[in-house]
């Protein structure tokens, strides 16, 4: 067999998942940032504006709100949840059978759909009824108004989002800790190191790649985040939660501007392009040489 | 009493017993192998006196302190692990500082109790790079010096060579044999290569079925084995092991074999078992090879396996007992030859039906 023909082989392997890709991502990410260079609306077909769409992007302070929620969400949601992924993995790395049930029970809400995460946390933030405004009340203090309060109301979506997505960075903790040989431990306990000591030194340096990879799948997917915001309180009060993806959707399907909208994605797809590629770079440089022992 | 005691020591996982009482006493200075079949509770005691595994009785003394009681780091130990366990992310340098770090020695003593290490066992280009960046042989140094910088009374290594290829850890053992010169401390290391065990330790410790065996040096674990089973897993190839019934004779016992042939052995009468059932032991270089009807009894050839500056020869007595020879490098015998076996009876060894050893008098 010629090398040619080998690659053709080799291409041939990978051109289903290839085409699927190019089908429905490579095709919708060009479609858009065509559409974004028109004016578009439902019915007629588009009139080419250039880059208006991204200069009137530039003055709409609807949507430098929307940016600046959106970074302000995933900025209180990623660190928090991290950590405390890394923690709920830290107390369920055992072989009990409590633990095996807990790890099931935080992972459960994962499977959830968000219009049922927002239900319920809807019946927990609620001042008048729910269940923070009763604990509250029987503390004797008001309760807060989690939904109504323009400062309370991304702290809220932040705490929604978390518990709704703890789940899998806390499975691929856990999964990481097991990567753990039980012989590092032995060494480090011969060594008397504190257990203070052998988290910092010896677990911690271990999950250095889980936290990496963490980090980066949940600041990608918290700067897309919609359903939360759109469910819980449509963006209020007055767009201090209405974040980028709620913005687009509402333009795109409340006010049928599709060029305007395509304009709005393309601006985000680059932010979270850049943002990924930022972190890769930052922390690919120090993870040589850290295999093997 | 310097050195290390262990007293009584038992344990069992999950119901099933490992170690059945174990008794052993460890002089100040000595190299101790822990040798037996995988499984037989090695790890397990010597995991015991790191403080890894909790006994489920039984104490452990090292000099005059007992310190089954303490925590790992502090009862004076150092270990190697199987598979090193170096830190991944920590160089060299701090791989072998960690433990003095938490100690709290102060930085310039750790650095120089490194560079000393580094020195003795040739890694000081090691020392700023990553365990990943290293072969097996020079992490095993690592391991090694991680453990010695730490001056502990007692060194505990499982299975330390076990991971090397073949040229590397017959080197790793003459080093092993030189450093143990330098250090002021006992070692136990457990093994499953008997060569090792022979070569390194003052005496070894011979485990099987959740008890110690034997405890005696090399040579006499080699000539004088306490029982059947050490007699077989001692020795390569193994001694053969075959009944016998003891005859009449004099202060030294005769037994006959199972074809009715006469052995007159150096064994003394006194203190062999009363029955005249017994088992006879004879290593492979106490029978020789000779032409047939010339030797103590005549066999037929199974199995020829020429190891160059000699031959072994696997054959059979009329009665289907298995019998080990040696002969020549040159031997002519071929399978399925009859040829004459000439045992050296004065050599051999006789078991009793529980087992027990019984040799010549000591020369
Ligand atoms: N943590 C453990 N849990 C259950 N059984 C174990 C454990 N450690 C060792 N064993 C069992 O104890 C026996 C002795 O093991 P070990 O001391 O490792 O043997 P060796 O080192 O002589 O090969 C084996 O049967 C092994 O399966
Ligand atoms: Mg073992």
């Amino acid at each position: 067999m010629t090398s040619a023909e080998r690659r053709w082989q080799g291409l041939l392997f990978v051109a289903p998942f290839l085409l699927l890709y190019l089908l429905i991502l490579i095709y919708p990410l060009l479609r858009g940032l065509w559409l974004s260079l028109y004016q578009v609306d439902l019915f007629g077909g588009g009139t080419f504006v250039g880059l208006a769409n991204y200069a009137r992007l530039a003055a709409d302070p609807v949507f430098g709100q929307s940016l600046i929620n959106t970074f302000l969400v995933t900025l209180m949601i990623v660190p928090l949840l991290t950590v405390v992924a890394l923690a709920l993995a830290l107390a369920l790395n055992r072989a009990t059978r409590s633990a095996a049930i807990l790890r099931g029970v935080f992972f459960s809400s994962a499977v959830l759909s968000v219009t049922i995460v927002t239900l319920i946390w809807r019946f927990i933030l609620a001042p008048d009824a729910g269940l923070l405004g009763e604990l509250w009340t029987a503390l004797g203090r008001e309760p807060l108004p989690f939904l109504s309060a323009p400062n309370l109301v991304l702290p809220a979506l932040a705490m929604t989002t978390i518990w709704w997505s703890v789940g899998f960075p806390m499975l691929l903790f856990l999964a990481g800790l097991q990567q753990i040989p039980q012989d590092m431990y032995e060494a480090a306990a011969l060594d008397r190191a504190s257990k203070w000591t052998t988290f910092w030194r010896v677990t911690l340096p271990s999950l250095r790649r889980t936290t990496i990879l963490v980090v980066m799948l949940q600041t990608a997917a918290q700067l897309q985040i919609f359903g939360q915001s759109q469910l819980l309180t449509a963006g209020g009060p007055s767009g201090a939660s209405r974040t980028a993806v709620l913005f687009l959707f509402e333009t795109a399907f409340g006010r049928w501007e599709l060029g305007y909208a395509s304009a709005a994605a393309e601006i985000l797809f680059l932010i979270i392009l850049a943002v990924t590629l930022t972190q890769y770079m930052l922390t690919g440089r120090v993870r040589a040489g850290e295999d093997g022992r | 009493m310097p050195g290390l005691q262990l007293r009584n020591i038992r344990k069992a996982f999950k119901g099933t017993e490992v170690l059945a009482g174990v008794d052993l006493d460890v002089a100040p200075r000595e190299f101790i192998a822990f040798l037996g079949p995988s499984g037989s509770g090695k790890s397990t005691l010597l995991r015991i006196v790191a403080g890894l595994e909790t006994s489920d009785e039984g104490e452990v003394i090292l000099d005059d302190r007992r310190i089954d009681t303490l925590p790992p780091g502090d009862r004076g130990v150092a270990m190697v692990f199987q598979h090193y366990a170096l830190y991944p992310h920590m160089t060299v340098r701090e791989n072998m500082a960690f433990g003095l770090k938490n100690a709290r020695v102060p930085r310039a003593e750790i650095d120089g109790l490194v560079t000393d290490a580094a020195r003795t066992l040739e890694i000081e280009e090691l020392l700023d790079r990553k365990p990943a960046q290293m072969s097996g042989g020079q992490r095993q140094r690592v391991a090694i010096g991680r453990a010695i910088v730490k001056k502990p009374r007692l060194f505990l290594l499982d299975e330390p060579l076990s991971n090397l290829d073949a040229a590397l850890r017959l080197r790793t053992r003459v080093e092993l044999a030189q450093l143990r010169q330098r250090v002021d401390a006992g070692v136990i290391m457990v093994t499953h290569d008997q060569a090792e065990a022979m070569t390194l330790a003052d005496r070894i410790v011979v485990f099987n079925d959740r008890r110690i065996q034997q405890v005696a040096p090399p040579m006499e674990i080699y000539s004088r084995p306490a029982n059947s089973f050490v007699a077989r897993f001692v020795g390569s190839p193994a001694m053969t092991i075959i009944p016998a019934r003891l005859a009449d004779g004099g202060a030294f016992a005769s037994v006959l074999l199972g074809n009715g042939t006469r052995l007159d052995t150096q064994v003394p009468t006194d203190g062999l078992p009363g029955s005249g059932a017994v088992e006879i032991g004879m290593r492979p270089e106490g029978v020789r090879v000779c032409g047939q009807g010339q030797g103590t009894t005549d066999a037929e050839v199974q199995l020829v396996e020429r190891l160059g500056e000699r031959s072994l020869v696997y054959a059979r007595l009329d009665d289907g007992a298995a019998i080990t020879a040696e002969d020549a490098g040159t031997t002519s015998a071929k399978v399925g030859d009859r040829v004459g076996l000439s045992i050296d009876g004065a050599a051999a060894h006789l078991f009793g039906p529980d087992g027990t050893g019984y040799h010549r008098a000591a020369a």
